[in-house]
């Protein structure tokens, strides 16, 4: 906690990662095709309810929103008559850390010089320089395709998990939330500091977005233990179902702000992998989320008033 | 000196048995409330049902207590001791069912799903799901847990202090 702080994470309220977002809600469709993977109900039940909150990963709540930021996609799955599944995505395909260590030593790099109130460059090279494990999987995401917004990106897992089957059968999987809207490139080049956010009001406003969860089951030679291993490209896959997110509210009285995505939550016929980067996500979100409950919070960058102005737009 | 009966074999085991689960509770709950390890989630989940088991036992135990005659300390106590020891078992008894109590709550507060055993037998929630609570009960928590540590540690001063320096019957009374 204290190295996020110190990597200029903001408090006052906010969550301590992935400050600057907004509350969405709708339902998720199984498509049955995993049902044999998982006896999971959110694999096997039609129209389970769904919050969310889509969200740039930064620690100040009020920054510009930026094409190269990554985007996080929450959700909260409640199936009427079974255990709720919460998980939390990012756009990037793999987690450039390892473990407790990479983490705390990638945020002791990213404190921020007091005297350029930005991170230094020299301590940044340093922990890519001393991590050389984690190379290929800066790279890769370095590299990755940026869509124009939330509404047409895709959002990974990260870390693996393992489904179990009625019979007890367990598979290691990771899965996607792949869009259904049509994907453009980003270009980024704008004045507006909540552009993506008012992109995304716009999108659904317009439409219901809707995203295949895509669900990847690990091949032989895939690192279960590891988000910062990519899996191989051949790696069956399994269509899940479909996400349909029709309505977004503020942060302000939102329905996903009491909550803490914690992405050891999960429904039987889900369980964690060995890897140690979902036991560090799950005690260090349950800390953000009991200091930011304390606090006296001020108003989110996402206003209800920026939500109904498109709407008003609109109608 | 003199000399006390041993407390009920039902009183013995019971509290035994609690200083075990009780003592272990408390390491359990410091290491996992500040580890990001590879055991974290092991201890988080060994942690609500023993955390409800030492509930359940120190009701039994209460009920036991209000029920069962109490050996009376040695005379020769001075008075000072005598109300310390009361207002220490009092204490005691408050704690070990206050502090579940609280976690339990906390959980609730936080809209927390509260597995119990494995992922399919849940707790129900005994308090509204409001975010302010569930870290004034998080706080309250951690405090109330130190609090049991020091009261801990106090007893076992006690019963050391009157089997080895005292030398009365009171250690053996619970032996």
């Amino acid at each position: 906690m204290g190295e996020l702080h110190d990597a200029g994470s903001y408090g006052h309220g906010f969550r301590r990662a992935y400050a600057k977002g907004v509350c969405v809600s709708g339902w998720f469709d199984a498509s049955g095709d995993a049902s044999h993977l998982s006896r999971a109900a959110v694999f096997h039940e039609q129209h389970v309810p769904v919050i969310g909150r889509f969200a740039l990963a930064v620690g100040q709540p009020y920054a510009p929103d930026s094409a190269v930021t990554v985007r996080s996609m929450a959700l909260r799955l409640m199936p009427p008559d079974a255990p709720e599944w919460r998980t939390g995505m990012n756009d990037p395909p793999v987690l450039p850390l390892r473990d407790a260590r990479d983490v705390s030593d990638f945020f002791a790099s990213q404190q921020i010089d007091p005297a350029t109130g930005k991170p230094d460059p020299a301590r940044m090279k340093a922990f890519g320089m001393t991590h050389p494990w984690l190379k290929s999987a800066a790279d890769e995401n370095t590299h990755r395709f940026v869509s124009s917004g939330f509404a047409d990106d895709t959002f990974h897992s990260l870390d693996s998990f393992v489904l179990v089957a009625a019979d007890g059968t367990r598979t290691a999987v990771r899965w996607a939330m792949i869009p259904m809207q049509s994907v453009e490139p980003g270009d980024g080049k704008t004045g507006d500091r909540d552009y993506l956010f008012r992109k995304l009001i716009g999108d659904i406003h317009d439409h219901p977005l809707q995203w295949h969860l895509v669900i990847t089951v690990a091949g032989a030679h895939d690192v279960i233990n590891d988000p910062s291993q990519i899996w191989a490209q051949d790696d069956q896959t399994v269509d899940a179902g479909t996400l349909t997110l029709n309505s977004i509210e503020s942060e302000e009285g939102g329905p996903c702000t009491g909550i803490t995505f914690d992405p050891l939550i999960l429904p039987p016929g889900i369980q964690p992998s060995d890897d140690p980067i979902l036991q560090v996500r799950s005690a260090v979100y349950m800390r953000s989320f009991s200091l930011r409950s304390g606090e006296k919070r001020s108003p989110s960058a996402v206003t209800p008033s920026l939500i109904q102005t498109s709407e008003g737009r609109k109608s | 000196m003199s000399c006390m009966a041993s407390f009920p074999l039902l009183s013995r085991v019971l509290h035994w048995l609690m200083a075990i689960m009780i003592l272990a509770m408390l390491f359990i709950g410091l290491f996992m409330a500040s580890s990001v390890g590879p055991n974290y989630h092991r201890l988080v989940t060994l942690h609500r049902p023993l955390g409800i088991a030492i509930l359940v036992l120190a009701i039994l135990r209460l009920g036991n207590r209000l029920r069962s005659s109490v050996q009376p300390l040695p005379d020769d106590m001075p008075r000072l001791l005598r109300w310390a020891a009361t207002a220490s078992h009092l204490l005691l008894y408050g704690l070990m069912i206050a502090l579940p109590l609280v976690g339990w709550g906390m959980l609730s507060a936080g809209g927390f799903p509260i597995p119990l055993w494995g992922q399919s037998v849940l707790l129900p929630s005994i308090l509204p799901h409001n975010p302010v609570l569930w870290s004034w009960l998080r706080s309250a928590h951690s405090v109330l847990a130190f609090a049991l540590f020091g009261l801990v540690l106090a007893h076992i001063g006690a019963a050391l202090f009157h089997g080895l320096i005292r030398r009365d019957s009171v250690l053996r009374s619970m032996i």
